[in-house]
This record gives structure tokens, sequence and C-alpha cells, in this order.
């Protein structure tokens, strides 16, 4: 060990009582980066996954310009040769086909505007989250065409139940009237009112026939085997599109794409948990600022004996930035073990807040919260307190150079 | 042959709104392995003039040279590096670098030079048998009496055998008796090794083992006598 790291050690000791609250005020400080982003980035990936597992899947194939307009002419003419192609590409989970079309449904006694989805049962049930979603009633079978599963709040719209009859009415791909009676077979309840209270889902194979949709349909919905996975397999999917296409005009869309405003809110809300993180990492700072020129003032006599040995100013302000290191490195360290500690602890058992679940719910997200430690989440706040005292602690260390031995030496 | 050569050295400093005059013109010429002690009253510039020709302070005029380096064509850079490799230093207060351990004192002048660790520690060891110490080497200076301190201040001044050593009353925090023994310990290093020593005292045992003795007063050198 070279003397300076030695003497720093021991400097830093000097002192045990401000020594250890130094530390742990980089330790606390660590701790909570550590559990809060964890925190953040696992109920991310929550909404996300349960977000995706309601509606959207990881990824979409659709034809081009249906995210922003959904005209029912705008389909993918083949799923076949999507199918085959889906097999072939690494990282995909589960994929199924979707058609889409906007109708009025009726019962007997009230009407309402809906989006109709014609989903593949048996391919749907491995991709989204809608068979376990199921309340009342039963999951359609793979060859149900004119049986229904409609959002509770919906069926309480209508005002209907179980094995009762609603009426589809809307427009077809070739502009035909689509009309059809449709019996309720299940009741969903996602928890997500605006889901709730405007879809019904159907078979694909009654769907193309009912909306004149022929073989075609509107979405290919990807699930990657995890969400770290998505970009790679967008990248594949969209390396490979020539190969697929043909002639048709389609679009690889990721979650973010299909959903920015999932997007959007996880952005903003990351906005503010890192302001929140800068004000805690600045108070640390500042804490730290303290001790150290404190410790300098103290240590100014020394200071100018030193350097009336021969000691230069330049080796001096090593010395004092080692013993910030030595202080930091060991906060540091024991904030991200008492961090990663007590993430683990609630990404066994989950934290739950009382009086947050009907928000939560709306975003799909179940109320009880399971942080979600990473390599990111574990040394990316403790870096940031890391870098913020080591330069917090520079300040104080320039005084040093400032120092003339004389007026060092004569300081009590 | 002279180690130190001062030339009509004046030196004032401002204490609040007064300014007050240090040294007044001094003139003063050390040899080699010579024994000096600045004698003179508190605040008679004593101090003043021990910390000009270390080059910890700068006079306002005149001339230092000390082992033919001349401080007025010097920086603050070179003057540290001279007072590095050829001066050393004993304080009032011992000033010892208190986290390190007795022989760790006396081996950091070295580390500052660049000696091998070897080297280091044989000659850390040496100089403190040689003032006394042998088998205190690993003891902190919290742990070292006021008289063992000052001895390893003093083996941590002449360890990198300066050619001066500047002692600032360094036997005044000393009860008489450790403080002859202190003294009667730099002068056999000045006999045997031929270390120049110059020192600041008002203690009257200390100026009778001096074979130069310079009374200040008010600024000015009042005597000068070479004693026997």
């Amino acid at each position: 060990m070279s003397i300076e790291l030695k003497m720093a050690w021991r400097n830093i000791w000097r002192n045990p009582r401000r020594t250890l609250l130094t530390i742990a005020a980089i330790a606390f400080a660590g701790m909570i980066l550590v559990f809060m982003l964890s925190f953040q980035l696992g109920c991310y990936e929550t909404m996300i996954n349960t977000c995706v597992k309601i509606s959207t899947g990881h990824l979409q194939i659709q034809a081009q310009g249906y995210l922003k307009d959904k005209k029912m002419r705008l389909v993918i003419k083949d799923p076949d040769r999507i199918a085959q192609f889906l097999d072939t590409v690494k990282g995909i989970d589960h994929y199924t086909f979707r058609a889409n079309g906007f109708c009025l449904v009726s019962s007997d006694k009230r009407t309402y505007g809906v989006v109709v989805t014609g989903i593949d049962p048996m391919k749907e049930a491995r991709v989204s989250s809608i068979k376990s979603l199921v309340r009342k009633g039963s999951y359609l079978k793979a060859d149900d065409e004119y049986t229904a599963l409609i959002g509770e709040l919906l069926s309480n719209n209508l005002k209907v139940n179980i094995n009762d009859e609603i009426t589809i009415l809307g427009q077809g791909r070739d502009g035909s009237i689509a009309a059809a009676v449709l019996t309720i077979k299940g009741i969903f309840n996602s928890g997500i009112d605006e889901f709730d209270r405007n879809v019904i889902m159907m078979g694909l194979k009654g769907f193309q026939e009912i909306f004149s949709m022929g073989t075609s349909v509107h979405e290919a919905v990807i699930t990657a085997d995890s969400l770290g996975d998505v970009s790679r397999v967008k990248q594949n999917i969209q390396n490979n599109f020539s190969a697929i296409k043909g002639d048709e005009a389609l679009a690889g869309l990721d979650w973010m794409e299909i959903m920015p405003g999932l997007l959007q809110g996880i952005q903003m809300d990351l906005v503010s948990g890192i302001i929140m993180y800068i004000i805690l990492v600045i108070v640390v700072a500042f804490s730290i600022f303290n001790t150290f020129l404190m410790a300098i003032l103290e240590r100014t006599r020394e200071f100018g004996v030193m350097m009336a040995i021969g000691t230069s100013p330049s080796r001096i302000t090593k010395l004092v930035m080692f013993e910030s290191i030595c202080m930091t490195i060991v906060g540091i360290i024991l904030g991200i073990i008492i961090g990663s500690l007590v993430t683990i602890y609630f990404q066994k058992y989950g934290i739950f807040i009382a009086g947050t679940e009907d928000i939560l719910k709306q975003y799909g997200i179940p109320d009880r919260l399971y942080p979600k430690l990473s390599l990111i989440s574990a040394t990316a706040g403790p870096l940031v307190v890391f870098l913020i005292t080591f330069v917090s602690s520079f300040f104080p260390a320039l005084k040093i150079r400032k120092l003339k031995p004389v007026e060092a030496m004569a300081n009590v | 042959m002279a180690i130190v050569e001062t030339k009509n050295i004046k030196k004032t400093y401002k204490q609040g709104k007064v300014i007050v005059e240090a040294l007044c013109g001094i003139d003063l010429i050390v040899d080699k392995a010579a024994f000096v002690a600045l004698a003179g009253p508190s605040g008679s510039g004593k101090t003043t003039m021990l910390n000009i020709i270390g080059g910890l302070d700068l006079p306002d005029s005149g001339s230092v040279i000390v082992d033919n380096n001349c401080f007025a064509d010097m920086n603050q850079a070179d003057l540290a590096s001279l007072r590095l490799h050829k001066i050393g230093f004993v304080f009032q207060a011992f000033n010892l670098i208190p986290v390190l351990s007795a022989i760790e004192n006396v081996e950091y002048v070295m580390l500052l030079q660049g000696v091998p660790k070897i080297e280091r520690c044989d000659r850390a060891k040496g100089i403190l048998d040689d003032v006394g110490l042998k088998g205190k080497y690993d003891r902190r200076p919290a742990e070292l009496s006021g008289g063992q301190q000052q001895r390893v201040a003093v083996a941590r001044a002449i360890v990198s055998n300066p050619a001066i050593v500047l002692a600032d009353e360094p036997t005044a925090n000393l009860d008489s008796k450790t403080g002859e023994d202190l003294v009667l310990m730099m002068k056999k290093m000045n006999t045997e090794k031929k270390v120049t020593f110059i020192f600041s005292t008002h203690d009257k045992m200390v100026m009778d083992y001096a074979t130069r003795l310079v009374t200040i007063k008010d600024g000015l050198i009042v005597n000068d006598e070479i004693k026997a």
C-alpha cells in the first residue's frame, strides 16, 4: 500500500464519529438510490408487461399507416407468410393475429360504439392475458366464431350477462355492411376502464366472415422472450422485411411506437424521480463538502508542516483526495450492499401501498409492487453519488494549493 | 566555507493596521558544520530569520544564499525542492505527522526524495538508533513522550543529510533534563556527521552548547559571539 493511501486511511479514522456519520450519509444516499431506482424500473417493467399482455404485445407487424389511421382496408393480406417468417426469428416467445373493426353494439336496451377484435383464441391465450382476465363465463374455444368476450364495464352499460345476445353493426373491408348477432360467452375485467368499456373479442374466423376480410388480418402481435429482447427482435424483423412483405407495405412497430402515451408517462415519472434523486445527492454533497472543509481547515497547520519539510501542495491535495475516495468507496459499497439486500427482499415479497390500488389498476399495475434489481439500478445511483462526492471534496482540497507554509503553520 | 549567507535582510509584517518591522537589515554568514544559536527576546525576529533562511518565507529586501542557491532566482516550487533536499526542520511543537509511526515519519522525507524502500527503511532505523529510539520504530507520536517526539523530529530533519538543520526553539516544550539530552544529541550529530545546525532559543543552557551565539534584538543583530 502506498504511503499516501496508508496516511489517507489512517487520517479518516482520526475522527471516527465524523467519518462514520459521513460514510453513513453516503451509504444512505446509495441505498436509497439503489432501492428507488430498482423500484421505479421494476414498476415500469410491470406496467409495460401488463399493458403489453393485455393489448399490444411487445411488437406488431401492421400494414403501413394502420397505426395512425385504423382503416379496415389497411390489412396484412397473407398472414401465413408472416407466420412462416416469425417462426424463424430468434427471441420471439409467441405471436398471434388480430383484426379490428369499429362497430355499434346493441343490447335490448342500449347501444354503444366499440372496437370488435377478432382473435385466434388459442394463440391469443399465449400472447395476451385475456384468458386469465375472464371473470364470468368462460374463454373462447378454438372453433368459436359467433360468440364473444366483452368487458365488464361494457356489459354493465349494455345491461347484458352471460349467454345474452348482442348485435354488432359496422362496415366490412369491402365497404359492405357488417352485421351479426353474437352470444356473450365470457366477461373480462382488466382493471383498465377504457379497455373494459370499449372492447369486444370474438373468433377471428367469424370476424373475417362478418367483415369480409377473407384471410387477411390487421395485426401480427408478437411477444418477445423478455422486454430487453424487444429491440433485437425488432431489428431482426426489420432486417428481413424485404423478404417477407413482397409487394405489401408493412411496418414493424414496438410497444413504444404503439403506446406512446405509456412511454411518455414513464419518461415523465422518470424525470420527476431523477429530480428527487438530484436533490438527495445535492444534500449529501453539501454534507460531504462540509466534512471535508472542516477536515482541511482543522489540519491547516499540519499541511503547513508537511509543506515545510518538502511535500508539494499537489501531493497533499492527492492525500486529501485519497481520504475522500476511501470514505466514499466504503460508503458506496455499503450503500450498494444494503440497498441491494433491501431490494431483493421486496423483490420477493412486494410492497403494498394502501389507497393506490385504483390508480395503479388504471395502468394495469397490480396492487403489490415489486422492485427489480439490475446492474443499472444497483450502480447508476451510487456512481452519481461517487462523482458528486468526488467533486464536492475537490473544492476544499483546492484550498491547499493556496496555502503558504508559514501562514499555515501559524494556524492554530 | 559559508553554507548560509544573508545580506541586508529586511522583513515587515502587517498585524491588523500596524506594520511590524521584524527584521531591519540582517547580515549573517554561517559556516559549514557550525552549531549556531540565534538568541533574543520574544518578538526579536529569531523565528522570522529562520523562516527566511529555510525558504519558508521571503524577505522584503536583501539576499539569501543557502548552499550556493540564491533565493532571488527561485520560485515556490524551487524553494520547496530546496527545502526537501537541503534543509531539515525541527519545530518547537515537534510537528510530526500524527498518523505515521516514528519510522514512517523519518522515512517520509526520503520517500518524497524518491529513495528506494529498502534503503529508506535501513537509514530510518539507523538514524532512530542514533537518536536513542531503538525498538520504538512503530510507535505513533501520541505514544511517545515530548522528548522522544523531538528526537524523531531531529532524526527526520537529518536523515537525508541536509546542508543545514534549522531548529526553532527545539527545547521550549521539554523539561530541562530532556532538553539538555536533546541538545547533546544534536551536538553529537554536529560533531560526528558535520551537520550544520542553526537554532533559535532563549534557553541559557542551549546557548552554552552553541559554538556561536548570535543575539538579535528588534530585528537587528546586536551581538555575534564565536565561542571556543
